[in-house]
């Protein structure tokens, strides 16, 4: 009860006074400080709020353990019945391309890899089980999950990790294993996923000692299903020539539809920023000063590079103006009906992009290429996603061959920085850039 | 007084090129050397020798392309990819495939009938598929780099080197070594081995315009046969191979004027 007390206080009163706080200390310091020049327009209002939202969030996840039940989840994962129990959820990867942006990702992969883990099993899961054997990460403290929750519609990596995190947690995992989508879904995959979140549900009501209501779990669906309709309203934006914003802001934006999908606070969030970005194209601001070649970039981003990335592109005039990977968020909004809960979310769920075929990839990619009015495209062949990257040679000539593409592949990681080589890098980069001219 | 109009320097890895051209894009004069850690110094050296050569004016306009560009700050800069394009397109005067081998990477430029880079391909994170490759296991084997092609070409059979990662490769050929395998068959494998790492990264870009070959290693006709052989294509190795990059850094300076 105590503890309860304490989680929710930590939200409504301790977070806001010390946000204000530490707010006041920052407007302190910009005092008299000269903005660098840099080449993007000016910074979206929204950030402050972006960066409230997501630090209460990862705050209150502080004072969740014992308070509320727990469960750490894959960023594909149906996630709206756990909420509908008043579930307190964590993201690893998200956490894990926290650390990577912040730079604190190099102790935890080694920490892993000294445990044994090899340094070819994706970042995320290395970040993760690197902090879960420490105990060290930026935010100060993660809660120790009660339940562990992983789907297969993002790889199989996950299903490997997380029955790693509960032999070290000792708590049970619940895997949602989606088939491989080829062309469309058979019938009985998909009662066969649904079968899964009933089984789901109940592990999760035994956890979290009450049963579901199934109203509040309407209810959560139509959040989920509106947030994901906002989103894409958001980046949607990125369609007006100039582009409002960059889809490397994208990649920090989509934080909430992550973490907070099926909640008032990340619908807010998204309204607030959907209405910024249509007084941007009304007003004519562009995400980079001068716009004058449009990109599309696949795969996740390059987390410990972005703003040397976006700088060294905008520096020239390129605007990333649409990614695959903030847009793999707003797409299942079709599928969703919130008055059938687990039906609709067994075909939304597994009609992700990681879990389709590629033609659909391609097909996804030239539409959006089209659609976003792109004249070339990056594709980042990211060495620990296995199932995002292979098959982008293929892709590679076909966006060539068949839209007139400029399309560069730029190997890396992730979020694991020591397979960013600078050098080589940078010179594809600027090969790529020059052959614009 | 020359009819010089640009200087090209192309800072590599493993050497430092220079050339002189007039306003036809004919090379006037050059230098080929070993990359001193102190490029700036060697540029400044190197354009001096070769303006004073020349007897030209010392204050052209001067392009420069290679890893060591970015030490040249008084040049305009360019990359490698747009320079080879450049070069090769003058050289041959129509779109084209080149294959540039140099000491520490290869770069495959798809070009257009301007000279423009249509789609490129690198292999430069790795040993495997550049001249240091055949550099470190020819010494291993105590073969000059003069005798290669004499030697590749005496072999009855290429005897199968498999693995591609240098430092394998090495061990691998200590091996072959001491089981008897004679050493021009060896040679021969290595070449076939190291042209079908490079006939990989040609293939996605392949397409009907005619192969050419640039950069040091096309002057060891071994290799120029194996990736033949590889590709199951004819290649054109460009005239003074090992210029082509500073020729199109100097071609850059004449098209921005
Ligand atoms: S392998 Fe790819 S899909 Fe799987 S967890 Fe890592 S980044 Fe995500």
């Amino acid at each position: 009860m105590l503890r309860r007390v304490r989680y929710e206080l930590a939200g409504r009163v301790a977070f806001p006074l010390l946000n204000a706080l530490s707010s006041w200390q920052r407007q302190l310091k910009r005092r008299g400080r000269k903005p660098r020049a840099n080449p993007f327009g000016p910074p979206l209002d929204c950030v402050r709020k972006l960066r409230e939202l997501m630090t209460a969030h990862y705050y209150v996840g502080r004072y969740a353990q014992g308070a509320v039940p727990v469960a750490w989840v894959t960023s594909g994962f149906p996630i709206e019945p756990l909420r509908a129990l008043g579930f307190h959820i964590v993201y690893p990867e998200n956490h894990s391309a926290l650390c990577s942006a912040q730079h604190a990702a190099i102790d935890l992969l080694q920490a892993a890899e000294q445990e044994g883990f090899s340094g070819d099993l994706c970042s995320y899961a290395r970040i993760d089980l690197g902090s879960a054997l420490t105990g060290i990460t930026p935010v100060g403290r993660l809660p120790r999950p009660d339940l562990l929750a992983c789907c297969t519609n993002i790889c199989r990596t996950v299903s490997y990790w997380y029955k790693n995190l509960a032999s070290h947690f000792d708590v049970p995992v619940v895997m949602v294993d989606t088939p491989f989508v080829y062309g469309e879904a058979e019938p009985h995959h998909l009662s066969y996923i649904e079968e899964q979140l009933g089984e789901l549900i109940e592990v999760a009501e035994r956890i979290a000692g009450r049963r579901i209501d199934p109203e509040r779990l309407e209810r959560t669906m139509r959040a989920a299903w509106e947030g994901l309709v906002l989103w894409g309203e958001c980046l949607q934006a990125g369609k007006a020539v100039p582009a409002p914003w960059t889809a490397i802001d994208g990649f920090f934006h989509m934080a909430p539809i992550v973490t907070l999908r099926g909640s008032e606070q990340c619908n807010s969030y998204y309204r607030m920023l959907r209405d910024e970005l249509s007084d941007r194209v009304t007003r004519g601001i562009g995400g980079i000063k001068e716009e004058r070649h449009r990109l599309l970039w696949d795969n996740l981003p390059i987390w410990h590079k972005l703003r040397k990335l976006s700088t060294l592109f905008a520096e020239r005039g390129f605007n990333f103006v649409v990614a695959t990977y903030t847009n793999a968020w707003a797409e299942a909004a079709d599928l969703i009906d919130p008055a059938k809960p687990l039906e609709s979310s067994a075909k939304a769920y597994t009609y992700v992009i990681l879990n389709r075929d590629l033609e659909h990839r391609l097909a996804s990619l030239k539409q959006l290429a089209q659609e976003y009015r792109a004249d070339g495209a990056v594709l980042h062949s990211n060495r620990s996603c296995k199932p995002y990257s292979i098959g982008q040679v293929d892709l590679r000539s076909r966006l060539a061959q068949d839209l007139e593409l400029r399309v560069l592949l730029l190997e890396a990681d992730h979020s694991d920085p020591r397979l960013y080589t600078d050098e080589q890098i940078d010179n594809r980069i600027q090969a790529f850039l020059e052959s614009f001219s | 007084m020359s009819t010089a109009t640009a200087i090209g320097v192309d800072v590599g890895s493993t050497t430092f090129k220079a050339v002189i051209c007039d306003g036809t894009g004919r090379i006037l004069d050059h230098l080929i050397e070993p990359t001193r850690p102190q490029m700036e110094q060697q540029a400044r050296e190197g354009i001096a020798l070769l303006v004073e050569r020349l007897g030209c004016d010392p204050a052209l306009p001067i392009s420069a392309t290679g890893y060591g560009r970015k030490r040249i700050p008084s040049a305009r800069q360019l990359t490698e990819i747009t320079c080879h394009a450049l070069g090769a397109f003058h050289l041959t005067g129509r779109p084209g495939l080149l294959v540039d081998m140099g000491g520490q990477d290869t770069k495959v430029v798809r070009f257009g009938s301007r000279g423009e880079v249509l789609d490129f391909a690198m292999n430069d994170k790795c040993a495997a598929g550049t001249g240091r490759f055949l550099e470190v296991i020819l010494h291993r084997l105590c073969v000059p780099l003069t005798s290669v092609a004499e030697l590749a070409s005496k072999a009855e059979r290429p005897v199968t080197v498999s693995s591609t990662c240098t430092v394998f490769a090495e061990s691998e050929v200590v091996s072959l070594v001491a089981q008897g395998e004679p050493v021009e068959g060896i040679v021969f494998g290595l070449h076939r081995a190291l042209a079908s790492r490079v006939a990989a990264l040609v293939a996605p870009l392949a397409v009907k315009e005619p192969l050419l070959m640039s950069g040091g290693v096309a002057l060891n006709q071994a290799m120029v046969r194996a990736l033949e052989h590889a590709l199951g294509n004819r290649i054109a190795v460009l005239p003074r191979p090992q210029l082509v990059g500073a020729l199109g850094a100097a071609l850059a300076v004449r098209n921005s004027q």
